[in-house]
């Protein structure tokens, strides 16, 4: 029992940490451009740690990890295909949306289109996006509270759900972008430290020798060699391994068009910032990712196959934290808990950081593309009013994702993520790719992309085994499947790009052609781009 | 939004066009910025796709070759996946040192040419 009570210390820590940052981060909040981008003030260092605070989620930290320890290698292909995506954001997308834009990843495609269907869509599937990335977070949240706590039970899940919605309702409306950046920072860092004090231990438990830790992890694992080969989850079949290439597309093309990754680069005042900021980051998340390795294959080695996997009654999504556990002196030592309740805050601090960017991403969009640019297109919306609303929405999403999310708790939650990125490669990247790349490019093809990639995407998962018509399902006893892959992406994203194309092909916009003119000069120099805000 | 640049034309577009966007675009330093832009990125993305998908091709149909044992328990497979961490840090890194040395200079002379044009004040936001 006094090892629940040091966790709920801990995890109210956090907790009372980054509320306080909250307060303090809301009296710098005034004006619409401190609620959206922080006043646009941040360096590219504090961005960079924000971003990786932002994008290391508790699908990589406990998912990727479990993944490992129960698969061996085939789950490494999540931490690669998660940094290898920094380079499209790096080359392709970062300074120039930073450029071109002001607040959300519509703003790049209304600043040559007509604005009220770009932004209704681009709007329409940053909530989609969110949602999906929102549950994941929540659903892990719940098990992560309920499984430290001893006790399996419905209310407490529940209760950790509604627990986490308000807290980043709260760090979203009263803190702004400001109060999500320092809580994504504080998390990054936590996160960073935490992970390697583990990693230390693992593997000076194995006198720095990576090779005596996979042979253990090997051996311990009761696969054999067949642990450190590809191939373990995905390679039993053709349709596995198409689904594999599927899944690795989404997870590299995914990262360049999520909402909430996009909307950081408008908080750095230049364009060079915001190159700094993705370096910084690619250099964090890589370094976070080969800390995964080691916990994954250290968990492996380590632990009680039993207790992480799920057919012998385990979770493999607490392999972290049950390996902190072992390495500090095993269950009931005192080091075990203590190591236990820190991984088990970071892990919490990082579900929070995550929901809070989530949060300002789809509220953001909301105020500033639907409620601004659609619904009071023609008439004047003060600043103080865009921002009441984005405040409302931020509300209102907290309240859909909570009810979401307690019937979303039987769904895998990389699975979530997976769905998450492939709705992101599919509908978003193709659109801003095309705006930044192609002059022709139009209203038409921007919408087409959007929604087709956005359809096929949910679509498809609804008609795949993920949904029905296998015993894993979340319908088992329904049949309705007739797509075999649970990763859509191999045929929504080349179906994304095709839409765009066609769209654009068929219709005339001298307009957004002339304006091209404009966007790229301004993407490409920085001349005109929304400079920091002064106070 | 600022007043005067609200679009109310019936296209229902963005603000208006600035002329000061064609001459810049018509410049030869502009051309020579897109140019040096594109001529890196666009291989650099090829490159690093196609590097990209040929490891998670060959871990689906060339386990024979990835399952080879280098030293110890270290096979290929675990090599080319830390390469692909070693090739996202590397060609980071080139861009960085490219950027800053071929795309900022031009980049900052136009912006430059921009704001003599304008003025300091000219800063405007879209729509």
């Amino acid at each position: 029992m006094s090892d629940q009570v040091l966790t709920s210390v801990l995890f109210l820590t956090v907790v009372a940490l980054t509320v306080a940052i909250t307060f303090w981060a809301s009296r710098q909040t005034k004006t619409a451009a401190d609620f959206y981008s922080g006043g646009r003030s941040f360096s590219g260092f504090q961005n960079g740690l924000a971003i990786g605070g932002d994008y290391m989620s508790a699908a990589s930290f406990l998912g990727i990890s479990g993944a490992i320890a129960l698969f061996g290698y085939d789950g490494f292909l999540y931490s690669i295909g998660f940094l290898v995506a920094w380079l499209v954001a790096l080359l392709l997308v970062a300074e120039m949306l930073r450029n071109a834009g002001r607040y959300t990843m519509a703003d790049q495609l209304a600043f040559r289109m007509r604005q009220r269907p770009v932004r209704t869509a681009a709007s329409i599937s940053t909530v989609v996006v969110s949602i999906f990335y929102l549950l994941a977070q929540m659903v892990g949240a719940g098990t992560l509270v309920a499984l430290l706590l001893g006790v399996d039970s419905e209310a407490i899940k529940n209760l950790t759900i509604v627990g986490v919605g308000a807290l980043m309702i709260f760090y979203v409306v009263v803190g702004g972008m400001k109060g999500t950046t320092y809580v994504q920072i504080v998390k990054a860092v936590l996160l960073m430290v935490g992970s390697a004090l583990i990693v230390i231990l693992v593997l000076a438990k194995f006198d720095f020798n990576l090779s005596a830790l996979l042979g253990a992890a090997a051996d311990n694992s009761g696969k054999g060699d067949a642990f450190l080969q590809p191939g373990l989850q995905y390679g039993a079949t053709l349709t596995s391994q198409i689904d594999f290439l599927s899944l690795g597309l989404a997870l590299v093309l995914g990262t360049a068009g999520l909402p909430h990754i996009l909307i950081r680069f408008y908080t750095v005042p230049t364009a060079r910032d915001a190159r700094k900021s993705v370096l910084w980051a690619i250099g964090l998340i890589g370094a976070f990712y080969l800390m995964t390795l080691v916990l994954g294959f250290g968990a492996a080695a380590l632990l009680d196959r039993d207790v992480i996997d799920p057919a012998a009654g385990g979770n493999q999504n607490l392999a972290s934290p049950l390996l902190a556990e072992e390495i500090g002196g095993g269950a009931g030592s005192t080091g075990g808990a203590i190591l236990l309740a820190l991984i088990a805050a970071v892990a919490f601090a990082t579900i929070l950081a995550v929901v809070a960017g989530l949060t300002l991403a789809s509220s953001s969009s909301v105020a500033h593309d639907l409620y601004k640019g659609v619904i009071k297109k023609d008439k004047p919306v003060t600043e103080k009013e865009e921002v009441r609303v984005a405040r409302i929405a931020a509300f209102a999403i907290g309240a859909v994702a909570i009810a979401l999310s307690i019937p979303a708790q039987r769904l895998n939650i990389a699975f979530l993520v997976a769905l998450a990125f492939a709705v992101a490669a599919s509908a978003n990247l193709p659109a801003i790719i095309y705006n930044m790349f192609w002059r022709r490019f139009n209203t038409r093809g921007a919408t087409w992309s959007i929604y087709g990639g956005l359809i096929a995407a949910v679509g498809l998962v609804m008609f795949s085994p993920v949904m029905s018509g296998a015993p894993t399902s979340l319908f088992p006893d329904a049949n309705f499947q007739w797509f075999p892959l649970n990763n859509p992406g191999i045929v929504s994203i080349p179906l994304g790009f095709l839409l765009g194309f066609l769209g654009t092909i068929s219709s005339k916009e001298p307009e957004a052609e002339e304006r091209f003119t404009e966007l790229e000069v301004r993407a490409l120099t920085g001349a005109g781009a929304e400079g920091p805000s002064h106070h | 939004m600022k007043g005067p640049l609200v679009s109310t034309d019936s296209h229902d577009q963005a603000a208006r066009h600035d002329p000061v966007y064609d001459r810049l675009h018509a410049t030869p330093e502009f051309n020579e910025l897109r140019k040096r832009y594109r001529g890196f990125v666009i291989p650099a993305t090829v490159a690093f796709l196609a590097w990209y998908l040929l490891y998670v091709v060959m871990s689906n149909w060339a386990s024979g070759f990835m399952n080879t044992k280098l030293f110890g328990n270290i096979n290929v497979a675990l090599v080319f996946g830390l390469l692909q961490f070693a090739t996202t840090f590397g060609l980071a890194f080139l861009y960085s040192r490219y950027s800053n040395a071929k795309l900022d200079p031009l980049a900052r002379e136009l912006e430059q040419a921009y704001i003599d044009q304008v003025g300091t004040d000219g800063q405007r936001g879209q729509q």
